[in-house]
């Protein structure tokens, strides 16, 4: 049996709401791995070790186990002990959760490599050690840690396809289902790979648009 | 001393950074309106001392007040934090490496805290900010980020932000020495500014010639210790230690090279 792409249109609307369904989860899951890892980092620098220790643990069991297996813990855990969440939210609280605890460790090492003065000169104005963090160390290590995020941010989308295994129609899953009825898997894997190619670009021409940004108030 | 209680009150000022004594009791007593210089060789402990003022280095023994308020009040943690940051609102300080917040505008280097922590609109902050600015001869920089300006610019917006919470006192830790030569005196300007509205300043300071010139009283200090104080006129020319001597000798020389 060769190759035969003229089967695709008639599937391509359900792979391209596949490709959508991608694009949400990656965008909510890289939102909530955004500020959850600031916050993480926060807690991991500063708060008090009774807060500390449970966030440490929490963040030392998510970068130890398999996405796949929190995945399933969140969503078929929570139905079990009674929380029903869409299979969509998550999808973006456990991909969300796993990206905060990397992009943690990005940020602790940004916050601390802002300068000591820095916090100095805040505090001296009489802003608290809160105040300080939020509008002037965070911001400045936010601004230094955007490359290496926004690869962390490229390794989600590309792991939001882990997704599919909770039932979620993003890309991965919707093309799974048009193999089904085609049995062509290759000429939709082919496609979907092209639809993440292409979304990472975009993805990746945002980044390179925030950096100028950046760079321009350096 | 004069009857009248001090604006300023330093007592026994102790301060230890584990075995290491940097302050070893200190007293110093400052007077509304007054301008103060501390100078003495690099690790004397200036620098600490202006730090305990305001708490950023906390003194380990004695007191520090300001006019009726005990700055190192002993209360428990969350209400000290409380405490702190009311009082840091009255004592501006600035910096050696200006310190300016490089991710904000000028504008909102100097707006911010007004913003915070007195609650200002917009508008009464913009208004704040441009008369600061203004002051500084800054204004025209208003809406530049600090990495476009020169040394001597920036610390004259962190003079702006500083006088923006509208002190009692302001500390300046050798606020011209990390700049070029050519850009001291505008900053100086501006120090002379406020000694003539009568700002109570206390004033580390490597530059003999600006502290004599504007400052009421010097003290000399050396290994944690005040050697000497009085008028600058005495300091300079007739210093009774030999130490404050030897220190200005070698200085001059250091200066000639
Ligand atoms: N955070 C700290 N931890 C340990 N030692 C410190 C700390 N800060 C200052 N010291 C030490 O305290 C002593 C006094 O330092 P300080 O900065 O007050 O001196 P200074 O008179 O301001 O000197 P300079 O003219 O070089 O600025 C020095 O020996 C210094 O090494
Ligand atoms: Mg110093």
């Amino acid at each position: 049996m060769g190759l035969d792409f003229s089967v695709i249109p008639k599937y391509l609307d359900i792979v391209l709401l596949g490709a959508l369904w991608t694009i949400a989860i990656t965008l909510g899951a890289a939102i909530v791995s955004f500020f959850g890892g600031i916050l993480l980092a926060v807690i991991a620098l500063y708060a008090h070790p009774v807060v500390r220790w449970p966030f440490r643990v929490f963040s030392f069991l998510f970068l130890g186990t398999p996405l796949l297996l929190q995945l399933f813990l969140i969503y078929f855990g929570l139905v079990q002990i009674g929380i029903d969440v869409p299979a969509f939210v998550a999808g973006v609280i456990g991909l969300g959760l796993h990206f905060a605890v990397y992009n943690s460790e990005l940020f602790q090492a940004s916050i601390l490599a802002v300068d000591k003065g820095q916090i100095e000169a805040a505090r001296t104005l009489g802003l608290s050690r809160m105040q300080a963090l939020r509008k002037v160390v965070v911001p400045q290590a936010v601004r230094d840690v955007i490359p290496p995020i926004g690869n962390n941010m490229i390794a989600l989308l590309k792991d939001s396809a882990l997704v599919s295994v909770i039932g979620v129609s993003e890309l991965t899953l919707s093309a799974q289902r048009a193999i089904g009825s085609t049995y062509r898997p290759f000429e939709f894997y082919v496609l979907v790979a092209a639809i993440y190619y292409i979304i990472n670009l975009g993805m990746e021409a945002v980044l390179r648009r925030v950096e100028r940004r950046i760079q321009a108030s350096k | 001393m004069s009857a009248q209680k001090p604006f300023i009150d330093i007592r026994h000022a102790k301060k230890s950074f584990g075995t290491l004594e940097v302050l070893k009791d200190i007293n110093l007593q400052v007077d509304r309106g007054q301008i103060v210089a501390i100078i003495g060789p690099s690790g004397s402990g200036k620098s600490t001392l202006l730090r305990a003022i305001n708490d950023l280095d906390p003194l380990t023994g004695g007191e520090i007040w300001l006019e009726d308020k005990q700055i190192n009040m002993d209360l428990p943690h969350r209400q000290y934090e409380r405490h702190i940051n009311e009082v840091r609102q009255e004592i501006g300080m600035v910096f050696q490496h200006f310190n300016l917040f490089p991710h904000l505008k000028v504008r909102e280097n100097v707006t911010l805290a007004p913003k915070m922590l007195k609650g200002l609109s917009d508008a009464e902050a913009n208004a704040l900010a441009e008369e600061q600015l203004t002051k500084v001869g800054m204004i025209e920089r208003i809406d530049y980020y600090p990495s476009q300006l020169s040394g001597g610019q920036k610390q004259r917006v962190a003079i702006a932000r500083a006088l923006a919470m509208k002190p009692k006192v302001m500390l300046f830790d050798e606020a011209t020495s990390a700049l070029d030569p050519e850009l001291v005196e505008e900053v100086n300007l501006v120090m002379k500014q406020l000694a003539e509205e009568h700002m109570t300043m206390i004033i580390v300071t490597h530059e003999m010639g600006f502290a004599e010139s504007v400052c009421d009283r010097v003290l000399f200090m050396d290994q944690g210790v005040v050697v000497e104080e009085g008028p600058p006129e005495v300091i300079f020319r007739n210093p009774k230690s030999e130490r404050t001597q030897n220190f200005l000798r070698k200085h001059l020389a250091g200066q000639q090279a």
